[in-house]
């Protein structure tokens, strides 16, 4: 899949993250700010790389606020930036691109 | 039938499907149900990402033991179905249909679940269906929407939408829901399904939610929105058999059987008059009070 | 070498410091020593005025010169205007090496990073540090270390002289021309002055600073003309609304009142909740709740607190106007009620040394049967971090958390199981405060663990419904909601040492650095 436009989604409440998804250059450009990181960067990292490998994105910059968000939660919003990113509301592949 | 058709739902909490904060750890206030809400709660920008939060919520957490409800957005939205893909896909227990004024809206409903569960792999049957009762129209035609579907394991009346529909507004007095709680109630149980009350929203009045809990379960309701956790521990206290009330249930159900088997029709425990007719509530009892977790004995 | 909490004290830190490693909660039971006193300068002449025109001044009276120690109080709270009113002056004098000795700093202080930077400011004791400061600690700013003490360490060092005061300000709501200061009455009521009262005993100079002059003699006096050398006059001490703040309004979090109901439960189900008894607690939404339910259960069996502890607030006052406590032992304010209730016969004021000091020949904190405390991270040994967040910033202060836990028989500290996603309940705490062997029960929304060193304890609960699990269970429940945390990146310079009560090394704190990912 290719961002199409950059998307946004999710809050800065505690609990929640903001990600942003642009068009890349030609690769995964991943930025993390986090109230967590010393505890929980490398794995938010991680589940960002699958969130992107499963929904088949190499190219993008993904930038992500996170205020305390639990895994499943950096999932979701991954997944809805990049949805709104290519504009697709209905049909969506649950339990196969998005698990 | 599903297993968990009857299910013991004295309380079900409703929590914003978009709300991270809220959905990661409610069931640690031990509500009975909880509802991931993606209609009013969700502002209408959000209804996509919401999704994606329940999804991932339903497949990850352990919500340990509470039921999970999805109530999905109305049939007269873009939103609904995709809503419903999303939740069986995740592992919803059951949908809650907002809205509900016939007994069709319940089997178009019912399809899309069918086919979800085909889609995505559950079990036929696996998820349930309640109705929200939110018209007078809707209220009028309960006993329809109760015996629509075999999958329907109960209906709730939404106050604030229905007293508008009534010209009408909540007063807390419990006047204005009076028909409607009395006519939905009545239709549940002739259908045999269960039947829930609407939330009580002031959060600062305690002592007016006891006596609107009071009064539901009085009517015969089987349990009650709510909107915080602060209201679950008074909905169980009131909605749980009391320990006089199991002791007396255990004699009554235990002088029937061996009055039964002795050909008397007719005796008393505790100095009451009883027959046959008490045997049903109270097994009924029993049954509540095993499902609350307050039952030790051997019934 | 390693201490009796398992943690790993740098050699050059032994040597630097002079200390030894913590060995133990009651190491020093029974140890003998010699009290250090201060240097008095007599004032027998009776035309001596101790009126000074200015802050100024009066450090020039009090020789202020460079590598002196200065030390103050934080009953102003977050509204304290002292602190920076004479650090501004001692930094415009051109003064530099600088020891600060508080009981404790905060956001107030914000503007003495500016001084920690230029070298004014190049030692720190406190109890503790929140805001700007502990942020330019942890980023390796201050030249020197930072020392943080419980309020009653603080008083142990002071008085054993570990600590010399060269020039203690007291900031004071009222004061008389000759020093008598008084923590009541004025526009910046803040009711007691306890944390003071040592520096008192222990500066050889000693400055009271105050907004508000009344007539010889303010009596009875809080702190005594006898040990005050000189009195300014200044146009404001503090913001009243920032240092005794209205009553906070008792929580409506669920959570919050969940753990507090599980609080009161086990309280109530101790032998220690008897006629009698005497009980602590801290100012959090949870403490503050578990307080109020306690009120209605002694109200139901009929059982009387013999005397109340502590920080203040209006729930452990309205214990004494219910006539529920006999006597309230006060160390400082948090709200107005409390300032209001220090009028009343049954509730006595007391120095931060009567309170906690472990070198005391006994300190109140011994005698209380619980104490209520929270905390950022309690790990599997039951160790306790209240000064460093997950991030490894100084954030916190140790205040009488190691105390109390120490002294009362049964310390119990509520947290609930993940703070954000940091789990409240983990292997081992980035930093620790108080060593697990003070601390009895841990208290989560999740549920509530017992220190297995209280086999009493749980001999006590086996028969009641409250959701018991092991130490190991609840970090187990938090791993697998949260994902094990990794441990903070520390770089290798010690910028602070977590002091244990008795004086000794408990924990280090290194500078912190920035993040990196594996790779």
């Amino acid at each position: 899949m290719e961002i199409k436009k950059p998307a946004i989604a999710g809050t800065l409440e505690s609990s929640d993250c903001q990600v942003t998804v642009e068009a890349g250059e030609g690769k995964v450009d991943f930025s993390l700010e986090s109230a967590v990181i010393n505890q929980y960067g490398n794995q938010i990292r991680k589940v960002a790389y699958e969130t992107l490998d499963n929904l088949g994105i190499d190219n993008v910059k993904l930038t992500i606020v996170d205020k305390g968000a639990l895994d499943c939660t950096i999932k979701a919003r991954i997944e809805a930036a990049v949805y709104r990113s290519i504009g697709q509301i209905e049909d969506l592949p649950w339990g196969g691109a998005i698990r | 039938m599903n297993p968990n058709k009857k299910r013991l739902r004295r309380t079900m909490m409703f929590l914003n499907a978009q709300k991270p904060g809220l959905i990661k750890d409610p069931y640690i206030y031990k509500p009975d149900s909880i509802m991931l809400d993606l209609e009013d709660a969700v502002a209408e920008n959000q209804k996509d990402a919401a999704r994606f939060s329940l999804y991932h919520a339903l497949k990850t957490i352990n919500y340990r033991g509470c039921e999970r409800v999805v109530r999905i957005n109305g049939l007269d939205t873009p939103y609904w179905k995709e809503d419903i893909r999303c939740a069986v896909a995740g592992g919803c227990d059951a949908i809650r249909i907002p809205k509900t004024e016939s007994a069709q809206d319940v089997k178009v409903v019912e399809a899309e679940v069918i086919q979800a569960e085909k889609d995505f792999g559950r079990e036929e049957g696996s998820v349930l269906i309640m109705a929200a009762i939110e018209s007078a129209r809707g209220v009028m035609r309960a006993l329809d929407i109760c015996e629509s579907s075999e999958r329907l394991f109960g209906i709730a009346l939404s106050g604030g939408d229905y007293t508008k529909d009534l010209q009408t507004h909540i007063t807390g007095t419990g006047i204005e829901l009076m028909g409607a709680r009395q006519n939905m109630v009545i239709a549940a149980r002739a259908a045999g399904v269960q039947c829930f009350d609407t939330v009580y929203t002031d959060l600062d009045d305690m002592d007016g939610f006891r006596q609107d809990v009071e009064n539901i379960h009085l009517m015969g309701f089987d349990g009650k929105s709510i909107i915080n956790p602060r209201q679950i521990n008074i909905v169980h206290e009131i909605f749980t058999p009391k320990q006089k009330d199991i002791i007396f249930a255990e004699k009554v159900v235990r002088e029937i059987d061996t009055k039964k088997a002795q050909g008397i029709g007719v005796f008393t425990v505790d100095g009451k008059m009883i027959d046959i007719a008490f045997y049903d509530g109270a097994k009924r009892t029993i049954e509540l009070a095993k499902a609350s977790g307050v039952y030790k004995g051997d019934l | 070498m390693i201490n009796a909490v398992g943690r790993d004290i740098p050699e050059e830190i032994l040597k630097v410091t002079g200390k030894e490693v913590f060995q133990g909660v009651h190491h020093f039971d029974g140890h003998v020593y010699k009290k250090h006193g201060p240097e008095v300068e007599c004032v027998i002449n009776s035309n001596g005025s101790k009126m000074v025109d200015s802050i100024h001044d009066v450090l020039v009276k009090c020789g202020i010169k460079d590598g002196m120690t200065v030390s103050f109080h934080h009953h102003f709270r977050e509204g304290d205007y002292v602190v920076n009113m004479v650090m501004k002056e001692i930094h415009d004098m051109g003064i530099k090496d600088i020891t600060i000795c508080a009981s404790s700093l905060g956001k107030a202080h914000d503007p003495l990073v500016e001084y920690i930077e230029d070298g004014t400011i190049t030692n720190i004791q406190s109890s503790g540090v929140r805001g700007k400061i502990g942020e330019a600690i942890s980023n390796g700013k201050l030249k020197g270390l930072a020392i943080m003490r419980s309020h009653g360490g603080r008083v142990r060092a002071l008085v054993t002289g570990e600590t010399q005061i060269d020039i203690a300000f007291i900031g004071t709501p009222t004061c008389d021309e000759y020093g008598n200061c008084r923590g009541i009455g004025g526009k910046s009521d803040c009711g007691v002055l306890s944390y003071a009262m040592s520096d008192a005993f222990h500066a050889n100079k000693m400055v009271a600073i105050t907004d508000c002059m009344v007539p010889f003699p303010n009596f009875p006096a809080h702190i005594s003309m006898t040990k005050v050398d000189y009195v300014v006059e200044v146009d404001q001490i503090g913001d009243p609304k920032k240092i005794a703040t209205g009553a906070a309004k008792p929580t409506t979090d669920m959570r919050k009142l969940m753990m507090a109901d599980y609080c009161t439960q086990f309280v109530v189900n101790t032998p220690y909740f008897k006629d009698g008894f005497s009980y602590q607690t801290g100012v959090g939404g949870a403490s503050i709740a578990s307080t109020i339910s306690l009120a209605k259960v002694m109200k139901e069996r009929n059982i009387r607190m013999r005397f109340g502890v502590g920080g203040l607030t209006k729930p452990m006052c309205d214990l004494l106007i219910n006539g529920q406590v006999d006597a309230l032992l006060d160390t400082q304010d948090f709200d107005l009620a409390a300032v209001e209730s220090v009028k009343d016969l049954h509730h006595f004021r007391i120095s931060a040394g009567e309170y906690a000091n472990p070198f005391n020949k006994g300190a109140v904190v011994n005698k209380l049967d619980f104490v209520i405390l929270a905390a950022l991270e309690v790990d599997v040994h039951f160790n306790c971090n209240v000064v460093v967040d997950s991030n490894g910033m100084i954030t916190g202060a140790q205040g009488g958390h190691p105390d109390t836990a120490a002294g009362a028989k049964c310390a119990i500290v509520i947290a609930p199981l993940l703070q954000g996603r940091t789990p409240a309940i983990c292997t081992d705490v980035t930093t620790v405060t108080t060593p697990g062997e003070s601390v009895d029960v841990v208290i989560t929304d999740y549920g509530i663990a017992i220190n297995p060193k209280r086999q009493d304890l749980i001999e006590a609960m086996k028969d009641v419904d409250l959701p018991f699990k092991t130490i190991e269970e609840l970090r187990d429940i938090a791993y697998s909601i949260a994902g094990e945390p990794q441990k903070v990146q520390f770089g290798d310079r010690v910028v602070g040492v977590i002091e244990s009560r008795d004086g000794t090394i408990m924990d280090v704190v290194r500078q912190i650095k920035p993040f990196e990912f594996d790779d």
